[in-house]
């Protein structure tokens, strides 16, 4: 291996002299520890490293050995469930060899090499494959089948073909292609910082479902899209991020812990193992890839842990599965790219974050999307990212949210005013906006109500007319307004109360169906367009909001997905209007 | 023997630069000794073939370019530790400041640390009484949090971070107790009142103090909560004690950061402050915790002060990205007199939910916490509008609110600095508040508990 000579150190920086032949996001070793790094710049014979570990103890002088490849991961069984640092190297396989600390210098295959995987090849010998085509498949969980897929580059016939127990790193295909004969592993290795490739990309027009209903109903992700979360600390960014990797409908989810709390992230991992899947009562973590990298490890490796997850998550969807990534926080990124060009001494952009670092968000959230996989069947894949932002004091003019912004198609702000008022999850509605609604307005008409986008085209009137008659009746009191408008004002709390409210702790309330967000937000405004005409009817406004009836509404998100309880109360709407319509004179203004 | 170097060219600020070194590793701990022989110690912030650039922990005066001898120890920053630790008091670099000998070491122990791998973390769940009814009844801490005290100068937090140093037990547990004491940049007044509080009260036996006062050199502060978080991690993993570690004051640590970040001209992020502040101060924060199969635990409480109370500051907004919650102190409510006057409505715990209820706590206390919460957050609002509208103006209904707002923080809020409360006494002291209003106002407690608790007032 060629050999460079350290001639600065500086924090997460180190300098090399000697480098010549090295390439750009080249993988070193550095020192006698073969600590982890990657090359961030080339001058002359200096190359600039950025390393993945604390450099306490290194020198000018030492040696850095140069491998000549890029930082990559490794792809194949025995992902599913594991959880990472920003490098992928094993956490719990560290805690049993290290002891309950990260210590440096630590080498170790992120996949399993002792494990037998059972392997049942899909294709014949003498057939011919492109790339992508599933070779075979292994059951990694009982949730997911791993397809093992022809890497780009070693199309042709296949020669041989094994059926049976495997480790990773055994040949189980050959395949000969124009050139030579390839063996095939069940492992891949891929740079990080390298789009996966695809044949075509679609644009996304199915819902991600979250069973949150402001998520849902007013402000929907789609699949192979994209969507940021920002809000000031305390305001419920992790609950949100949690409750999506919890319920949302995709098949496969990448959480990437960036930079937070190492609490919060001990909760994770003690609580997905436990949690069920609701779509299919397996464990979650069954579906789930963890990477952790908490805001005292190193961090580059926080800079590089939303590439090794993206990478991984790709590698799903090319398999035509559904994945969703998560990353939390990407503020904590941004700043790891700030910490490091600090080093660099590159003029600073704003804040002094660098001037790419639009570019390179903008970059990152352009790998999710819609997609036709590689290979012959064509078959589809979607990797959906969404990404949490922690801009300082909740300020949304921060340079990572408005350069996030400008990409993402979802927008759900955080509210801290939502969330003192204890009004969870604190997504504000008159600011929050969803680019994906006609989109996927076919989808949701023809698969959930055809009258669905109307209902929330209409619930989202009425909250922005809460809005201005609640600054109305700030100025000249709420009697200054119409019965009617008083009546909106009580239908659009109904509509933030009873339906955007959601108690996350709650057995029943965590998730709603999209059918049963449709029924309560079609009861709701149900019973407000019944109350206009009562009113036009010369019936008094207290009546209306005197039925019994609203109690029930508000109660509707209790019931279990199966209550027909959920259905019948819109027809007790339509009966207790009947009621106040028929008696005629009793309290009517105009009769 | 060591190198000696008689190279320094540059002194900038509390930064020597150190020409024509060989041999030097990044982080390693130097000795920059004077004619006079008076010895300072700083550490390697920047090395290169040709030079090195050293940060003096004691500061520069009385340095010079031609005569000063500079030593690479070839080791970073150690401390010394062993169970003799326990009941010393050191200064802000870790000598001995009570007379006593040096502490002799069983180990020596980088005080950079390794961060806990995220796997072998437990998650926190035992409820700790503090004793004080805003704290436990309402914004409880666990063992293995990090909670700091959002302060303002002028503000009582030095006495009731003494208070739950004395108080703060877990129900039902016995186990091996300490406290670690870590002041940066505080006044001798201020330190002296920590040490005779813990002298009077017998806690200075289970104590360790690292003091490093307000003229001292604020190079040092960079390394006092890090000596006393490796003293901690020693305690607690090694010995198998539940610490407990106030770290004093953090806004003196951030500028002393800032400081140094601009002697070596480097590019400031927010009001100056280094961009990497936020990782420096997880790499503190974060070493509280628990571990699996381990007995000890580390619950860190920070105490920073805000300057002119604005929590969206650089330091307090990193430190509560960073924290689980935060208490927050008012000076409105200290200006009433009540001590301690801590402010409940913006305070939160966000570790609480595992650490209360049936077993820990009482089966009621999720519940009561909410509803004094939403009582006494209505009661404010009365307040306001009883200021514009006049008292008078008032529905009965929020005449009772602003009776239950002031009740709250009168007896609820209001405790003695020597009064500890039961996590009992809160719960019921809290049902006797609530037993003045109507108990249909009591929406967020469950029917049962509201059975159980509450007797309705004829």
């Amino acid at each position: 291996m060629k050999q460079g000579k350290i001639i600065r150190v500086a924090g997460p920086l180190v300098v090399a002299s000697d480098c010549l032949g090295a390439k750009m996001y080249d993988m070193v070793k550095i020192g006698e520890l073969g600590l982890i790094g990657e090359i961030i710049e080339l001058s002359e014979d200096k190359a600039f490293i950025q390393v993945y570990e604390d450099t306490t103890g290194i020198g000018p002088g030492e040696p850095v050995f140069l491998t000549g490849k890029p930082l990559s991961v490794e792809l194949g069984p025995g992902l599913m469930s594991s959880i990472y640092d920003g490098i992928q190297r094993p956490l719990d396989v560290i805690r049993s060899r290290e002891g309950d600390f990260v210590t440096r210098g630590i080498e170790l295959p992120p996949l399993d090499r002792e494990k037998k995987w059972g392997f049942i090849p899909l294709v014949k010998e003498g057939q011919k494959v492109a790339a992508g085509d599933f070779l075979g498949e292994v059951e990694e969980t009982p949730l997911i089948k791993h397809k093992i897929m022809v890497p780009p580059g070693s199309e042709g016939k296949v020669v041989d073909i094994k059926k049976g127990k495997f480790r990773v790193d055994e040949i189980v295909a050959r395949i000969q292609t124009e050139k030579e004969a390839n063996d095939i592993k069940m492992f891949q290795t891929w740079p990080i910082r390298r789009n996966r490739e695809v044949y075509e990309r679609l644009m996304p027009d199915e819902p991600l479902t979250t069973g949150q209903r402001v998520l849902d109903t007013l402000f929907p992700l789609a699949k192979g899209g994209t969507g940021c979360v920002p809000g000031p600390f305390g305001s419920g960014k992790t609950v949100v991020q949690h409750q999506l990797a919890k319920w949302s409908d995709a098949q496969i989810i990448v959480f990437v812990a960036c930079g937070e709390r190492g609490n919060e992230t001990a909760d994770l991992l003690l609580s997905f193992p436990e949690l069920e899947d609701p779509h299919t009562g397996r464990p979650l973590m069954e579906r789930t890839v963890i990477i952790a990298n908490t805001s005292n490890m190193p961090v580059a490796a926080r800079e590089a842990s939303i590439y090794t997850g993206m990478t991984i998550a790709e590698y799903f969807r090319d398999m035509g599965y559904s994945v969703a990534l998560t990353a939390d926080s990407t503020s904590r990124w941004a700043e790891a790219l700030r910490e490091i060009s600090g080093r660099m001494e590159e003029m600073p952009g704003e804040e002094g974050y660098p001037a790419y670092l639009a570019s390179r968000i903008a970059a990152f959230y352009e790998r999710a999307g819609k997609v036709i996989c590689l290979g012959s069947d064509r078959r589809p894949g979607a990797l959906t990212v969404m990404g949490a932002v922690s801009p300082p004091g909740g300020d949304l003019s921060d340079p990572v949210v408005q350069a996030t912004l400008k990409v993402v198609k979802v927008f759900w702000a955080l509210d801290d005013k939502l969330a003192n008022m204890r009004h969870f999850p604190a997504i504000n509605w008159l600011l929050s906006y969803s680019l994906y609604v006609e989109n996927i307005k076919d989808y949701m008409n023809s698969h959930v109500a055809e009258d669905f986008t109307d209902l929330r085209q209409e619930a989202m009137l009425l909250l922005e007319e809460e809005s201005e008659l609640q600054e109305i009746a700030r100025l000249v009191g709420v009697e200054s307004l119409s019965t009617k408008e008083r009546l909106i004002l009580e239908s659009a709390r109904s509509i933030r109360e009873d339906f955007l409210h959601q108690n996350a702790f709650h057995p029943q309330d965590t998730y709603a169906s999209l059918r049963k967000q449709y029924l309560m937000l079609r009861t709701i405004l149900h019973f407000h367009h019944l109350g206009v005409n009562a009113l036009e009817e010369g019936r008094n406004l207290e009546d209306i909001l005197a039925l019994e009836v609203r109690e029930k509404i508000s109660k509707v998100k209790f019931l279990p997905e199966e209550d027909p309880g959920i259905l019948e109360v819109y027809m007790e709407v339509n009966e207790a209007f009947k009621k106040l319509l028929q008696m005629k004179g009793m309290s009517g203004e105009n009769v | 023997m060591y190198k000696e170097y008689l190279t320094v060219s540059n002194i900038v600020g509390p930064l020597v630069i150190v020409e024509k070194i060989e041999d030097v590793k990044y982080g390693e701990l130097v000795e920059i000794e004077n004619p006079k022989g008076f010895l300072r110690r700083g550490t390697v912030l920047d090395v290169s073939t040709e030079r090195a650039i050293v940060q003096v922990f004691e500061g520069t005066v009385g340095l010079d370019v031609d005569k000063s001898r500079v030593r690479f120890l070839g080791r970073s920053q150690q401390l010394a530790v062993s169970e003799e630790i326990v009941g010393r008091i050191f200064d802000g670099s870790g000598k001995p400041k009570d007379h006593g000998p040096q502490i002799i070491a069983k180990k020596m122990l980088d005080i950079n640390g390794s961060p806990i791998n995220p796997v072998a973390r437990d998650y926190p769940s035992e409820f700790i009484q503090t004793g004080i009814s805003s704290i436990d009844g309402m914004n409880p801490l666990v063992r293995g949090q990090k909670l700091p005290l959002f302060s303002g100068s002028g503000l009582p937090h030095a006495r009731i971070a003494a208070q739950i140093a004395r108080q703060a037990a877990v129900l039902g547990k016995e186990g091996k107790f300490a406290v670690v004491f870590g002041a940066t940049g505080i006044t001798f007044e201020e330190a002296s009142f920590f040490i005779e509080d813990f002298r009077n009260t017998g806690a200075l036996e289970r104590a360790v103090l690292f003091l490093n006062l307000a003229n001292e050199p604020p190079i040092e502060r960079i390394a006092t909560p890090r000596l006393a978080l490796t003293c901690a991690e020693y305690l607690a993993f090694e010995l198998d004690m539940h610490v407990l570690v106030i770290l004093v004051d953090m806004t003196f640590y951030a500028e002393a950061l800032r400081e140094i970040s601009a002697a070596r001209k480097e590019i400031p992020g927010r009001r100056g402050y280094p961009g990497y502040l936020y990782t420096d101060l997880a790499s503190m924060y974060e070493r509280a915790g628990k571990i699996k199969n381990k007995k000890g635990s580390i619950t860190l409480i920070p105490i920073l002060t805000m300057p002119e109370d604005d929590k969206t500051h650089p330091i307090a907004d990193l430190t509560g990205y960073i924290t689980e919650g935060q208490i927050m102190l008012s000076r409105e409510i200290h200006r009433k007199g009540i001590y301690p006057p801590i402010d409940v409505l913006p305070s939160l715990s966000r570790l609480k939910d595992k650490g209360i209820g049936e077993g820990k706590t009482r089966e009621d206390h999720a519940d009561v916490i909410n509803q004094l919460f939403a009582c006494y957050a209505r009661g404010k609002e009365a307040r306001e509008l009883a200021l514009i509208l006049g008292e008078a103006a008032l529905s009965d209904l929020d005449k009772q609110y602003l009776h239950f707002a002031d009740l709250f923080e009168d007896e609820f809020v209001r405790q003695g600095e020597f009064e500890s409360r039961s996590i009992i006494d809160t719960l019921d002291l809290g049902w006797k508040l609530l037993h003045t209003m109507p108990s249909a106002e009591l929406k967020r407690i469950r029917p049962e508990y509201l059975e159980k608790y509450y007797t309705e007032k004829k």
